[in-house]
């Protein structure tokens, strides 16, 4: 137990901000944005107080936090920290003053974007950090609700049909997600994700599952995954996600590709994969065609896009659907007789890498949409441009650099983590990662399309009169994202050395009960 | 003494340049370009140290690994090595490069992006020098894919040119698509051993208890492990090395600057993928111990090679670009290189990768000087008659021509391709590579005659090339430097003095009187005077006195011209497949889309709002109905009472009297007590 | 006649005055008259009753009239500032033009 509740603080620091900003209704825009930026940067720095006393080594949680709460339904107020978590609220607090700093400039009413920005921030935090289902999912729902006011009051021309779409898609797949654990509840009276990992690890819990009644164990094993699938969102649930990315504001699109797509892909980590062990195995070979699906079909159908935002939109589809690719290919192959520990090692650290890397590179891909949009009256259309790079060297360079990151070059951070992914996958299942290599072309293909006819040529479009290249403002926000890329490319050990123990332990017990 | 642990330098120093080079603003041309030839020229002694130390103990491979990040219970671990492979051609590419960087001072001299120039180049000498020193397929593979991009950059160099952007992007995706294989192969070789280490204390694998594992293993088709695995690196190879059929990228590439192609196609990008081969040689000819093997991986190889090296040397002949004909010139010659590497002489194909570097860049950099002299005229039927106002660039010129054609004896083209037509010949697979390179010597001599001839020759037939004047001194001293180069380095691999092939391979291979296998060497010389006799005939003897007068071939055979100057219709080819393909299925992708799951989801919303109104007039018919009709009928009631209330007091007192009587008369008369 | 008898016919009257012009007149005020006058009468009953009843309790009948004044004091004021506030609304305090809360 550690004297100060830690983890308390980075959650609720956040929305202490959030009440604060409520109640100065008389603050003027720059000192609400100072705040709101000064409470976002609290968990970067308390990540990092963190950071200090982790024990790499260890491979349960740390820091744990756990009181009473409700008595009468055993739900406890249980926070704990490990590497998988660590590494996400890490990217949380990188990400979100960066997104704050995204929208300083062109935001109208900063204090209420602020509010909702240091609400979502909290929320976002709260899931990753959440091991009772109660809270964790009161942080899960609660993070929608300010992202659709921040979509809705800041977004495009179609940002209310695309926010409503949003919610209403994603609250539809937390339905069954709150269906499949009432069920849980139901059998086995707990809420804790530690306890029902155990159960799941056994396999009592299919077994209690099924005291229920037959059809049980699978009917509650498909409500989760649909919960998370459309959060991640996996092919075939991705349909909302375009849209979304393309009408919200630009530091919210940010903060949505970087950090809420990866609630998802935390939750079939965290929650799905140890729970349901078995199902997921067994139902892991048709996944692999829908992780493929994404994959292939995302970066194909960014190809054909002509909205810069929803191309980036399409290509994080394609990014994420590799965490999954990997992480089903592990389940696949979970059991076999086949020792496959060394893959699956690589499987799963390419996919925590993957995680980390798509956020920083794809926000820092919205960012580059969003400073062309702004530059361009708010047009983003691939034909809107050309001959940027003679306009605006610099951003050219920085938005080649994130695009390179972004479609795997090595030296970059994207590359590590698809290349273990693919090394993972091969080892388990061959063919998939033969296929998975149509997406790595295709990705390429679109990325460097866009670069061309935005950047390349002469100029035209909005780049043909007056094009301001990077102001001081777009610097603090790329020049962050853009070093990372740089040094975890290089220096991949600094993320893997946070999980490799907790990655090993999983790797190694990859049996079904 | 320079040992294993340092080679890292060689690669760091021009990184380290292109880092300043990034840094610096757009003004600072002197220190961009600066520091750029000094890391060469650092990165050139260093490695002319390595090379020291390499030929002292040919037959070692020193290396030095070091772990990268831990992974699981073990990890991925890197390293640097060094024998005399990778010793030469970082001499080589180090120094090509050098002089390529000097030349470019000149050739680049008037461009706003000058400094931008000298940071990428550095950054591709960099990445091709991590390509060279690694010990490992996964730091070769890092190094190979920012050789790619950083080709990509120099390629497209001239951004507002849409020809070089498109270019760029041809050259990064065919590329890409070569890489792909090859990241599989690297995946697959990693599952299958566990390393991707090259030598590590007999784990590595490319040594004999790995490898004789790794031959052991057959897939259900009947394919060996190693031959899957080796045909996969080979699409890497052949896609950096411009190996047919993924060749298209390779004269498209020529939109960049003239000294960005003499980089990339001479000395160094696409010498990696014969390098790669070269390098992992002991994988490809794993196989070969397999007698039943349903295919040998170098077989491939070679018919890749022959392929390559005749396709490349027809169309060149039918090309009117200068920088065109080289580089199809260059595809013919990795051709040959691929080819000795299937027909298992590796030593032939590095000995032939030094000698081109030097020719070819000295061509390439010939042909920079001309169109710098001639205000970027290229088209070969619009120059002439160069050779009285460029001296220097003539002479140059046609010694790296002679050489490139293998005229013998003094020429370096010569030894190393009789290298490889010795090797060609006693491969006892099949012979029709054999015949494939004759042909090839044939045509090389012949198309190499007609540039000539076409450039330097006759009169100027365009106002640039009769106001062309030699260029400066910074760009016609490496022009000698590397001629001597092309002429000397012959000499260290001729059949009477084999130094080069010893120290290669590490062993003394005995020297072969010139004479011994005649035969072949006569054939060879008489290829060569052919192919000049009929290059003089046809263009030297008369030659072109108009810009537009038809070329005597086109004359004689015009579709077969016109097929073979539009480059064998690939282009078109892939175009009609490939892209169309490609463009279908991402149409494909984006009904799906926007059709097919959008529209599940949008009937999945329709049939939820037809469940709520269904629902909601239930709820209304039915359970709200007879609540309605309860509570208005009470409303009813109360409207009645209401209307007692008249609000005038009078009435209200009258009735209180009445009722007071009548409550009076109640007692009274009722007897209510 | 019995004093009895007197007081009673004598509160009878009373009380048929006080009802008559509680009736009768539209003034709010003299209404208000009309019903202390009725009021007046049953606490006279009281005292009559009191004083010349059967079974004699010690000062009931004079508690009783006391109260009753009192509340009558009370409700007249009521009464009174309700007739201001009417007067105050329609400028005239005619009962008839009163009918403003009607239901």
């Amino acid at each position: 137990m550690n004297a100060l509740p830690l983890l308390s603080l980075i959650i609720f620091v956040p929305w202490a901000g959030a009440v604060l900003l409520a109640c100065l209704p008389r603050l003027g825009a720059p000192a609400s944005r100072a705040l709101a930026l000064g409470f976002s940067l609290s968990t970067l720095a308390l990540t990092l107080a963190a950071l200090g006393s982790f024990d790499p080594a260890t491979t349960g949680y740390q820091f744990v936090e756990r009181h009473d709460w409700i008595r009468a339904l055993h739900v406890h107020y249980h926070l704990g920290l490990d590497g998988l978590s660590l590494l996400l609220v890490l990217l949380t607090g990188l990400l979100s003053p960066l997104c704050l700093l995204a929208s300083w400039r062109t935001v109208a009413e900063a204090r209420f974007f602020g509010l909702l920005f240091l609400l979502l921030q909290g929320a976002a935090l709260g899931v990753f950090l959440a091991l009772d289902f109660f809270h964790w999912f009161i942080f899960w729902e609660l993070s929608l609700i300010p992202a659709y006011f921040l979509i809705r009051l800041w977004g495009g021309p179609g940002a209310a049909r695309a926010g409503y779409q949003f919610v209403i898609y994603t609250i539809g797949g937390s339905a069954f997600l709150l269906l499949g654990f009432a069920a849980i509840f139901a059998a086995t009276g707990s809420l804790d994700f530690v306890e029902l990992s155990s159960l799941g690890a056994t396999g009592a819990l299919g077994g209690k599952l099924a005291s229920l009644g037959g059809i049980w164990p699978q009917a509650v094993f498909l409500g989760v995954f649909l919960g998370f699938a459309v959060k991640v969102p996996l092919f075939p649930f991705h349909t909302w996600l375009p849209a979304t990315y393309a009408e919200a504001p630009t530091g919210v699109s940010m903060f949505l590709t970087g950090v809420m797509s990866k609630m998802g892909v935390y939750g079939f980590i965290r929650v799905l994969w140890p729970l349901f062990p078995g199902p997921l195995h067994a139902a892991a070979g048709p996944l692999l065609w829908f992780a493929l699906g994404g994959v292939v079909l995302g970066a194909f159908a960014a190809m054909r896009q002509t909205d810069l935002k929803r191309m980036i939109a399409y290509s994080s589809v394609n990014h994420l659907s590799y965490c999954l690719l990997a992480l089903f290919a592990v389940s696949v192959a979970t059991g076999s007789s086949r020792p496959a520990s060394e893959a699956a090692a690589a499987a799963l650290s390419g996919t925590l890498l993957q995680v980390f890397n798509h956020g920083i590179s794809a926000a820092a891909l919205f960012y580059c949409a969003g400073v062309l949009e702004s530059r361009a009256g708010g047009r983003r259309g691939l034909n809107d441009f050309g001959g940027v790079r003679s306009a605006a060297p610099v951003f050219a360079g920085l938005c080649g650099i994130a695009l390179f990151a972004s479609l795997g070059l090595p030296g970059l951070n994207g590359f590590v983590g698809e290349f273990l992914i693919f090394r993972g996958v091969w080892g388990l299942a061959p063919w998939a990662a033969a296929v998975a290599c149509l997406g790595l072309f295709a990705t390429a293909w679109f990325l460097l399309t866009f670069w061309q006819r935005v950047f390349h040529g002469p100029r035209a479009g909005a780049a043909a009169g007056p094009f301001a290249d990077l102001s001081g403002l777009d610097f603090a926000v790329l020049v962050p994202l853009v070093a990372l890329m740089f040094l975890l490319g290089v220096l991949p050990h600094l993320l893997t050395g946070l999980f490799n123990p907790l990655i090993t332990s999983w790797a190694n017990h990859l049996v079904l009960p | 003494m320079i040992d294993a642990a340092h080679l890292w330098l060689i690669p760091a120093l021009p990184l380290l340049a292109a880092g300043i080079g990034a840094l610096t603003p757009r003004s600072g041309r002197r220190l961009a370009s600066g520091a750029a030839i000094a890391a060469m020229a650092g990165a050139f002694l260093l490695s002319c140290l390595a090379l020291q130390r390499a030929l002292a103990d040919p037959a070692a491979h020193l290396y030095a690994n070091f772990t990268w990040f831990e992974l699981g219970d073990g990890a991925v671990r890197l390293g640097w090595l060094l024998d005399p492979l990778n010793a030469f051609m970082c001499v080589m590419v180090t120094f090509v490069s050098l002089l390529i960087f000097i030349f470019s001072l000149g050739y680049m001299k008037e461009d706003a992006n000058f400094k931008q120039f000298f940071c990428f180049l550095s950054l591709f000498a960099a990445a091709m020098l991590g390509v060279i020193v690694a010990n490992s397929l996964l730091l070769l593979f890092i190094s190979w894919e920012l050789v790619g991009v950083a080709s990509y950059l120099l390629i497209g160099f001239w951004f507002h040119k849409p020809a070089a952007a498109a270019a760029a992007k041809k050259a990064f995706l065919t590329t890409r698509i070569g890489d792909l294989g090859f990241l599989l192969g690297l995946v697959w070789l990693y599952d299958a051993t566990g390393s991707l280490l090259l030598f590590d204390g007999g784990h590595g694998v490319l040594e004999s208890g790995v490898l004789g594992d790794l031959a052991t293993q057959v897939l259900a088709s009947g394919l060996a492990v190693p031959t899957a695995i080796s045909l996969l690196i080979f699409c890497g190879a052949a896609g950096k090395s411009g190996q047919f059929p993924l060749h298209v990228w390779l004269p498209d590439a020529m939109e960049g600057p003239t000294p960005v192609s003499a980089l990339i196609h001479a000395a160094t990008m696409v010498a990696a993928g014969v390098f790669l081969v070269a390098r992992v040689f002991p994988l490809f000819a794993a196989d070969q111990v397999l007698a039943a093997g349903p295919l040998h991986a170098l077989t491939v190889v070679a018919a890749i090679g022959a392929i390559t090296a005749l396709l490349g040397a027809v169309i060149a002949v039918a090309q009117d670009d200068l920088k065109r004909v080289l580089a199809f010139s260059t595809v013919s010659q990795l051709g040959y290189m691929m080819l000795a590497l299937g027909v298992g002489s590796w030593v032939g194909a590095i000995f032939h990768l030094l000698t081109h570097a030097f020719f070819k860049a000295l061509l390439f950099l010939g042909a920079g000087s001309v169109i710098h002299a001639a205000h970027h005229e290229q088209d070969i039927r619009r120059l002439g008659g160069l050779s009285r106002s460029m001296r220097t660039t003539f002479v140059t010129f046609a010694v790296g021509m002679m050489a490139l054609a293998g005229v013998p004896f003094v020429f370096s083209g010569f030894w190393s391709k009789e290298a490889i037509l010795h090797a060609a010949s006693e491969w006892d697979v099949s012979h029709l590579p054999f015949y494939a390179t004759l042909i090839g010597v044939v045509l090389t001599a012949f198309y190499m005659t007609r540039l000539l001839c076409e450039v330097f020759r006759g009169a100027p037939r365009s106002p640039a090339a009769a106001h062309a004047h030699e260029s400066p001194r910074v760009m016609t001293i490496p022009l000698a430097v590397l001629a001597i180069g092309a002429v000397a380095l012959g000499f260290l691999g001729t059949p009477v003095w084999p130094w080069l092939q010893s120290r290669l391979t590490g062993t003394p291979i005995p020297a072969r009187p010139l004479l011994e296998g005649g035969g072949l060497m006569g054939l060879s010389i008489v290829l060569v005077a052919l192919g000049l006799g009929a290059g003089w005939a046809l263009y030297g003897r008369r030659v072109r006195l108009t810009a537009t007068a038809p070329d005597p071939l086109a004359a004689a055979a015009p579709r077969t011209w016109a097929f073979l100057g539009d480059r064998m219709k690939f282009d078109s080819l892939y175009a009609a497949t490939l892209v169309r393909l490609n463009a279908f299925v991402a149409a494909l992708a984006d009904f799906l889309d926007r059709r097919v799951w959008g529209s599940a989801v949008g009937f999945l919303a329709r049939f939820a709002e037809f469940t709520g109104v269904v629902n909601s007039e239930f709820d209304d018919g039915a359970l709200n109905g007879g609540f309605n009709a309860a509570s208005e009928d009470i409303r009813r009631t109360g409207r009645a009472y209401s209307r007692a209330q008249t609000g005038e007091t009078h009435g209200y007192l009258r009735t209180l009297a009445i009722a007071f009587v009548a409550l009076a008369l109640l007692v009274l008369l009722g007897g209510v007590r | 006649m019995s004093p009895l008898q007197f007081c009673l016919i004598f509160s009878g009257v009373l009380f048929s005055v006080g009802l008559a012009g509680a009736l009768a007149r539209s003034n709010a005020i003299l209404v208000l008259l009309g019903i202390e006058l009725m009021l007046n009468a049953a606490n006279l009953n009281f005292i009559a009753f009191w004083r010349y009843g059967p079974a004699s309790a010690p000062a009931t009948g004079v508690i009783f009239v006391i109260f009753s004044i009192a509340v009558t004091a009370a409700e007249t004021a009521v009464g009174l500032a309700l007739v201001i506030a009417i007067h105050r609304h329609q400028r005239s305090i005619r009962l008839q033009e009163a009918t403003r809360l009607k239901g």
